[in-house]
């Protein structure tokens, strides 16, 4: 064998090996924390709590039971709400940032749009906390303006919970979009305009459609991270309607029933995996 | 409270289970590790723990004297705390802070240590708190009740009227609407639903819990929230409700100092007494230290100490706990006798009452 057809083929085997070795590390990970315990979980679901045999008795309570259909209902009113305010505050403000603010403002502009990531999500929800409570900025402005002459209850209340989500959800939102509006070419514009399209319809039929994308990914993101939060509801909503991740925390907490918990988890998951499907099936409509 | 014979041994459990659990130790080690890190060393002591016994006012003392450090790792409900210990290896853990009630879970579990009574201040403890039906199984002891107290009605006296408290109807009534907030334990609030309505804490049933639920979702319609110990204390010391469900010294002593109108109150048809034990594990490594920890915490200082951690107060079991008058004031010291008398024991369903239990809790939380 010589060294012309040892090179030959080893030229092809390092260059099907490099992508193998790089991405191992990746796959690795996912598999060691994400594979192995879902399975785990999955195994853990199908398992009675005191230690008897296979059973699908854990996914069954989910379907029997009002109260535990109800934890699923409001974890998906929760987490439409949320998305769909989010999507309609952040989509304008990423627009201004991307569009009206000046070019060597906008870095700037971007960092005190994102400045309350920097704070604690936990701190972040005990501040709502303060500001929506009796005494609160809010209820004090309100009363002290004489708009009204009792407190209202604003903490601990579905509300609180959808505006601790939004006020997180609305800057993920706003990067996403302006990443994708960053993209675009300007010739679009001009052509639309060339082509007799005044701003709106510009903005209607060629550049909403063009930061879908973008809009997707960012909605998907919030639908996924809201609808599996179990701080927020916990400090903001006052414990009086239970969402999906609570009532999973129940079932640890004094029982420690892991076989349930781990159905009520792989049947969130079920749901973001639905959500994921119709949103990607979208996506690849929209890029079509 | 007895040993459950319908528990499987241990030494015979078929290989689902053992594949079930070697698979709940397999994910759960590495979270364990990032969690605890390093457990220490051997002759270091290894505590499962409240956040009552991380106060370095409490631990310090005993580290400094018997030259050990105490790691600690805080957990909330029994369940939390056995899932931990199941995921670690055995002789991890060397105490536990446990529920008393629940002492017989680690029994049957084969986790716990008998301790020897004879170097024990038994004779020391208030007798209504041994609470010897729980703490001994088999005739042996396996825990000692280290810390009590009551949930009961919390309140803020300068908003509310106190002679209202002495009854709990006025927990339903029209008169405290949307002041009210629930903390959010199931059993203590059962049970206070349960006294509510007549019913003894120590013998409630799957018949009684209609009657129980319809109580409770009374409650929750005066109520402004349902929250764990943080946010139900913050609610009534900001001022956003004035009387705690199932509230006691554990909320109001602790803030005394800050705001001396927060009360609790032992209404006429009874309280539920609350208890915490400590056990020591069968496979600790460190067995005399972790005897000597539960010497320390039992004994008048470690008593005092405990009794007025930072995280929460309660009352000491010890009746020789060296409190000042004022902590005996705040506490209520000296009407204990009393208060012991007219309390009842926390609900100690059995697992599948339990389960039920907290159905009916998860129904009321959801109730509009």
């Amino acid at each position: 064998m010589n060294s012309a057809t040892n090179s030959g083929r080893a030229l092809p085997r390092a260059g099907c090996a490099l992508p193998w070795a790089l991405v191992t590390p990746a796959l690795g990970w996912t598999l060691l924390f994400f594979v192995l315990p879902f399975l785990a979980m999955g195994f853990s679901s199908l398992t009675a709590h005191d230690g008897g045999g296979f059973t699908l008795a854990n996914y069954s309570q989910f379907f029997a039971n009002p109260a535990y259909w109800q934890a699923m209902v409001n974890s998906l009113q929760v987490t439409a709400i949320v998305t769909l305010i989010s999507v309609l505050l952040a989509y304008p403000f990423a627009w201004i940032l991307a569009e009206q603010v000046p070019e060597r403002w906008q870095r700037l502009a971007l960092m005190l749009a994102v400045l309350p990531f920097w704070t604690s999500y936990v701190v972040r929800s005990y501040s709502w906390l303060l500001v929506l409570a009796q005494n609160g900025v809010i209820n004090r402005a309100l009363t002290g303006s004489g708009l009204f002459s009792e407190p209202v209850q604003l903490a601990n209340t579905r509300l609180a919970t959808v505006i601790g989500f939004v006020h997180f959800f609305v800057m993920l939102l706003t990067l996403t979009i302006f990443a994708n509006l960053k993209q675009l070419s300007p010739s679009y514009r001009k052509a639309a305009a060339d082509l007799g399209a005044g701003p709106v319809r510009t903005f209607l039929h060629v550049i909403l459609p063009l930061t879908l994308p973008g809009i997707m990914v960012g909605a998907f993101l919030t639908f996924v991270l809201c609808i599996g939060d179990y701080i927020t509801p916990q400090i903001l909503g006052g414990n009086n309607e239970l969402l999906m991740p609570q009532l999973v925390m129940m079932q640890i907490g004094r029982r420690g029933d892991f076989p349930l918990a781990s159905a009520l988890s792989i049947i969130l998951m079920a749901v973001v995996t639905v959500a994921y499907l119709a949103c990607a099936r979208w996506l690849k409509i929209e890029r079509a | 409270m007895s040993i459950n014979p319908k528990t499987p041994n241990p030494t015979t459990r078929n290989p689902r289970s053992v594949l079930k659990s070697r698979l709940h130790a397999a994910c759960a080690a590495t979270a364990l590790l990032l969690a605890t890190g390093d457990l220490g060393q051997a002759a270091d002591l290894n505590a499962l723990i409240w956040c009552d016994h991380a106060d370095p006012a409490l631990l310090q003392p005993f580290e400094e004297a018997n030259g050990v450090k105490v790691n600690v790792k805080e957990f909330e409900g029994t369940g939390a705390g056995m899932a931990i210990v199941e995921q670690s290896q055995p002789g991890d853990w060397d105490v536990m802070v446990i529920d008393s009630i629940d002492i017989p879970r680690g029994v049957e579990k084969g986790l716990f240590e008998p301790l020897p009574e004879d170097k024990l201040p038994l004779a020391d403890l208030f007798p209504q708190v041994k609470m010897d039906s729980s703490t001994v199984v088999d005739g042996k002891r396996y825990g000692i009740t280290e810390k009590f107290g009551y949930n009961t009605i919390g309140y803020n006296k300068t908003k509310v009227d106190p002679a209202d408290m002495q009854s709990m109807a006025a927990l339903t009534g029209d008169k405290y609407k949307g002041k009210i907030a629930i903390y959010d334990y199931y059993l203590p609030v059962i049970g206070m639903a349960a006294l509510a309505i007549g019913k003894k804490t120590a013998e409630l049933t799957e018949a009684d819990l209609p009657a129980i639920k319809e109580e409770l979702l009374k409650m929750k319609a005066n109520a402004k929230l349902v929250g764990e110990v943080t946010a139900s204390q913050t609610a009534l010391a900001t001022g956003e409700v004035d009387i705690l469900v199932g509230g006691g010294e554990w909320v109001t002593a602790g803030l005394a100092k800050e705001n001396p109108a927060l009360d609790f109150s032992i209404p006429k048809e009874g309280a539920v007494l609350w208890s915490q034990s400590l056990a020591m594990f069968k496979d600790s490594k460190n067995k005399d230290m972790a005897l000597k920890f539960i010497q320390y915490i039992m004994s008048p200082e470690g008593q005092a100490r405990l009794a007025t951690s930072a995280c929460y107060w309660g009352m000491p079991a010890n009746t020789k706990a060296a409190l000042s008058d004022e902590q005996k004031q705040i506490l209520r010291f000296d009407e204990q006798p009393d208060f012991l008398a007219r309390a009842q024991p926390y609900p100690a369903p059995n697992a599948d009452l339990d389960k039920k239990m907290q159905d009916v809790w998860t129904e009321m939380l959801q109730a509009q």
